[in-house]
């Protein structure tokens, strides 16, 4: 219907703003203020639903961005660092590799599978949308205590929208971590990873430029799911969470799948000028943020836009984050092209709007004009706080005499600690993944410490994981920061790779107390420190704040996703040991911390003391020496040590390969050397004739280097005479989580 | 041999199975999208994995519909080899070229792993380079893999030898051990009448060099050329 003919009656009736309205947009009395001087008279519905997603936590980084800047987010290799949709790295031969891991953690909380499958469905368009085939995907997931009765339900939903989604788009999904703790009970934390690959110089911003260009919307309709899911991710949850449904989207992997082919075969040819997802905050924010950083204005005719349902607003289409949607700015007079691609694959086509030189953001609808707001002030004059922070006390060290104290036998606590929920297998989840489509992945979940899958048609491989280790931010946020990133650049170093980069997702509760803002600030300032330390740069990054339900903060969590380089993926090393007789060493110092270890809270059931500290300089020395080794061919196994220490790492390398190993070498070590959880550490294998060499050319090098044992035989002989069969470290590994998701275990 | 891979709204494993034939045959395949209406003259048509059409109605419902397999049943007919993986199974049960169905995994939920599987018949073009009764072991990923048909035909399919593969445990007997989906007397994979036509739920095009850990694939694409050469 035309706007000239739409009798007046009919047109959509917007409520009165007030500071009431506001403040239910989230948007604080002080900021409205701040909104009203800016604006110059109080806004329309529309503008203010605008205004409200704008300067969300979730799009303005309000809270956190101060802090960010201490991150490095160059390097010679870095192609594009944070601030655009993705990063991008440089992996050589004209090839770069984009990526980014964002949060869907309050929506994976109301409604699981269509929380978690959006999620992965917005990252992926954040990586595309820059040019690149998505590769891989990894997933970083933090659940409450498995005895909550919404865990296993959470658990089931989230896993399946992964899946769902990922296997459909084709992507494999290669990699990730799961970990429980009842400080999730009322959070849980859905972190999608995904990197693509793209020609270095065939790079796509969001930049707008070109007054009078198209504003180009492809995709799918738009319909009123997610409306305002933005401020609902910048709130804490209440007893009402669930009433929140409406805001979380609902997710359509085919669609994407198609958008992906289409968008690919539109950026070969050079039509595009810029291009945006339609993530958070939809169509407000991809193109305020276009027109934004092209200093130019835009204008939108909603008419235009493809509608699912009938009678939608002006504030509901802005403020809708229906998936499956791009925006782009074509060059003019390319739209006839675009459009036959996109009808190719039987997307909507539509343009949409215009740029323009006036600076301004104009929304009409039915011939009438709903927004007419200057633009520059929604992109970047957004509140910016410098909230006060607490620091974190630090932890007191344990008392003397923990480890003799236990009383269990190594055995015994390395069954539980082998099968507690943070260490048992995670092959129930990882098996609904599709690991192998596309047929490059050299190593997925399980098989080493970083997923590594080839880059399409050459040797390269990309080497991918995601760290971070919650309790230790929470005893220190400053060492579980460093720790984060070290463990990152760990494992990308464990299957011979070169780190290069990482982008980083910041989940924290309530930035407005001065704990939780005390506790992001100082884990920002472990993470710079430590990426500058390992040359491991951020590029991209997300910040989930508010995650707290009725006061109850998580664990702080800023999840790592790394990135690494190896010439040849063939050439990477798995955790598995390869063969009987090789010879099992130590990297790295064994000092036997056992302060916020696995064993001390699965073992003594207690979360205190400081966590291991990360020497940075240490951390460089160990790692730079085994990935050369590594080079050299020497190494044949590796596992980095974390969670549960050496025993631990060591069963898993048993487990992996179905190879026990003779470890009885060891004496009557104590729990601290079989569970401690110092860092910057590594157990690989060497064949036996090259031991002595390997030890010699660590020490030559200031490495500590030591020999555990040797491989072989079908069981696990350690200290003190114990002795396990690697099938039932196996049973006891792989029994849990299928136990409990089947209701057989109360957690 | 000269080859064909039928690219649907929504495959996802068409790359794949056109980087193992290209492989196997020095030969690039033909890439045909579904809404042509022709083919070009070849010797084997890939129907390939991934979600055709979404898969929103039935696995393959919407696809075994689509102009292009108009032209694949034609040449099915005339003799012409056409496998189909995954959801190319799915879809060539939809079409009528292969018997009985494939729902739902009897888990209800969708299974990546690999799977142990028995060669059941060395008489065809794609299991020709295997030993009768050989055990491999291939990937599957799928939600809906679990084959059904009823009684009569699936006796008719193993006392005309059209089973080409079947599930089997670790010490490659069949069984529900090795069985990842529910599949009825453990089927994976069931020839036509001519051993023209094969339907599979695994992915040889995964196993198939070594950077995947596991070439028993290979075999598989290397018979096909071998007879079609």
């Amino acid at each position: 219907m035309s706007a000239a003919t739409l009798p007046n009656a009919t047109l959509p009736k917007e409520p009165e703003v007030t500071e009431d309205l506001a403040r239910e947009h989230g948007i604080k009395p002080d900021e409205y203020e701040r909104l009203l001087r800016i604006v110059g008279r109080t806004p329309t519905f529309t503008e203010l639903g605008i205004y409200s997603v704008m300067w969300s936590e979730h799009c303005s980084y309000k809270s956190s961005r101060v802090w960010l800047k201490q991150f490095p987010t160059t390097a010679p290799w870095v192609i594009c660092g944070p601030g655009e949709n993705a990063g991008v790295i440089d992996i050589g031969d004209g090839q770069a590799a984009i990526f980014k891991m964002e949060s869907h953690n309050h929506p994976s909380y109301i409604e699981p599978f269509q929380g978690a499958a959006t999620g992965v469905g917005g990252i992926l368009r954040d990586v595309f949308t820059m040019g690149a085939r998505p590769i891989a995907n990894l997933n970083a997931l933090r659940f409450g205590d498995p005895s909550h009765p919404k865990t296993r339900q959470l658990i089931a939903g989230v896993v399946a929208g992964i899946g769902h989604y990922g296997n459909c788009v084709g992507v494999p999904t290669v990699g990730g971590e799961t970990n429980f703790h009842k400080a999730y009970n009322g959070n849980c934390l859905v972190n999608a990873m995904t990197v693509g690959l793209a020609p270095a110089d065939r790079i796509f911003y969001s930049k707008a430029a070109g007054v009078g260009n198209p504003v180009v919307y492809v995709g799918s309709k738009t319909g009123r799911d997610g409306i305002h899911g933005a401020t609902m991710s910048s709130a804490e949850f209440s007893e009402d969470t669930e009433e929140k449904r409406p805001t979380v989207q609902v997710g359509d992997p085919f669609t994407e799948k198609l958008l992906i082919e289409a968008c690919l075969e539109l950026m070969a040819t050079d039509a595009i000028v810029s291009i945006q997802d339609m993530g958070a905050a939809g169509l407000t924010s991809s193109s305020v943020e276009m027109a934004g950083k092209g200093g130019l204005g835009i204008e939108l005719i909603l008419d235009d836009v493809p509608q699912r349902e009938t009678g939608m607003t002006p504030y509901e289409i802005m403020l809708s984050e229906s998936q499956e949607r791009m925006l782009m700015i074509l060059k003019p007079g390319r739209e006839a092209e675009a459009r036959a691609i996109f009808e190719k694959w039987d997307l909507d086509f539509a343009v949409i709007g215009r740029l323009t030189d006036t600076g301004r953001f104009v929304i009409k609808m039915h011939g009438r004009t709903w927004c007419d707001l200057q633009l520059a002030p929604l992109f970047d004059e957004a509140p910016l706080y410098r909230r006060p922070t607490e620091e974190t006390p630090k932890k007191a060290p344990l008392p003397e005499g923990v480890a003799v104290s236990a009383g269990v036998s190594a055995k015994d606590a390395l069954l539980k600690l082998i099968g507690c929920p943070d260490l048992a297998s995670k092959r129930w989840i990882w098996e609904q993944y599709d690991s192998q489509v596309m047929a490059d992945t050299r190593f997925m979940s399980g098989q080493a410490d970083a997923a590594v899958v080839r880059v399409h048609g050459t040797r390269k491989g990309l080497a991918l994981t995601s760290d971070v280790t919650p309790r230790y931010c929470h005893a220190d946020p400053y060492e579980g920061g460093k720790q984060a990133v070290a463990e990152a650049w760990r494992n990308v170093t464990a299957v011979g790779a070169l780190p290069l980069a990482i982008t980083d997702n910041m989940n924290f509760g309530n930035p407005e107390k001065p704990r939780i803002m005390g506790q992001f600030a100082d884990c920002v300032r472990g993470m710079a420190e430590a990426c500058r330390a390992l040359d491991f740069p951020v590029v991209s990054g997300n910040v989930s704040l508010y995650n707290e339900t009725n006061g109850e903060a998580i664990l702080p969590t800023p999840t790592v996703g790394g990135v690494g380089l190896i010439q040849d993926a063939a050439t990477a090393v798995g955790l598995g040991f390869k063969a009987p007789g090789e010879a099992i060493l130590l990297i790295g110092e064994t000092k036997g911390h056992l302060g916020q270890s696995l064993w001390l809270r699965e073992i003594l059931g207690r979360e205190d003391g400081p966590p291991p500290p990360v020497d940075l300089a240490v951390e460089r020395r160990n790692g730079d020496f085994l990935r050369g080794l590594i080079a050299d061919g020497s190494v044949t196994a590796s596992h980095d040590l974390s969670d549960g220490g050496l025993l631990v790492a060591v069963a898993e390398m048993a487990m992996a390969s179905g190879i026990g190993a003779d470890l009885s070498g060891l004496g009557g070590a104590d729990a601290g050397v079989l569970f401690g959880e110092d860092q910057g550490r590594y157990v690989l294998t060497v064949p036996a004739a090259q031991a002595d060499a390997v030890l010699a050319r660590a020490k030559a090098a200031g490495v500590p280097g030591a020999r555990l044992g040797t491989t072989g035989g079908s069981e696990l002989t350690g200290p003190g005479g114990m002795l396990i069969s690697v099938q039932e470290l196996r049973r006891a590994n792989e029994a849990w989580l299928p136990a409990y998701m089947a209701g057989a275990l109360p957690g | 041999m000269k080859s064909a891979v039928i690219v649907f709204p929504g495959s996802n494993c068409d790359r794949d199975i056109a980087v193992a034939l290209e492989k196997a045959s020095g030969r690039k395949p033909h890439m045909v999208f579904h809404k042509d209406t022709e083919l070009p003259d070849v010797d084997v048509i890939a129907v390939p994995g991934g979600f055709s059409y979404g898969d929103y109605l039935r696995c393959g419902a919407m696809a075994a519909h689509s102009p292009i397999m108009r032209v694949v049943k034609e040449r099915a007919d005339k003799g012409v080899r056409v496998m189909g993986i995954c959801n190319g199974f799915q879809i060539l049960t939809e079409a009528g070229l292969l018997p009985g169905a494939l729902i739902r995994n009897k888990t209800l939920k969708y299974v990546c792993r690999t799977v142990g599987l028995r060669v059941e018949s060395t008489e065809s073009a794609y299991t020709a380079k295997y030993a009768a009764g050989q055990t491999i072991r291939i990937p599957v990923g799928h939600g809906e893999g679990n084959y059904v048909a009823d009684d009569a035909t699936l006796d008719r399919l193993e006392g005309e030898g059209l089973v080409a593969f079947r599930y089997v445990n670790h010490d490659g007997a069949p069984d529900a051990e090795g069985n990842p989906n529910g599949a009825a007397r453990d089927i994976a994979g069931i020839f036509n009448k001519g051993r023209t036509v094969l339907g599979m739920m695994p992915h040889p095009e995964r196993a198939f060099e070594p950077l995947h850990g596991n070439t028993d694939g290979r075999a598989f694409f290397d018979g096909l050329v071998e007879a079609l050469t």
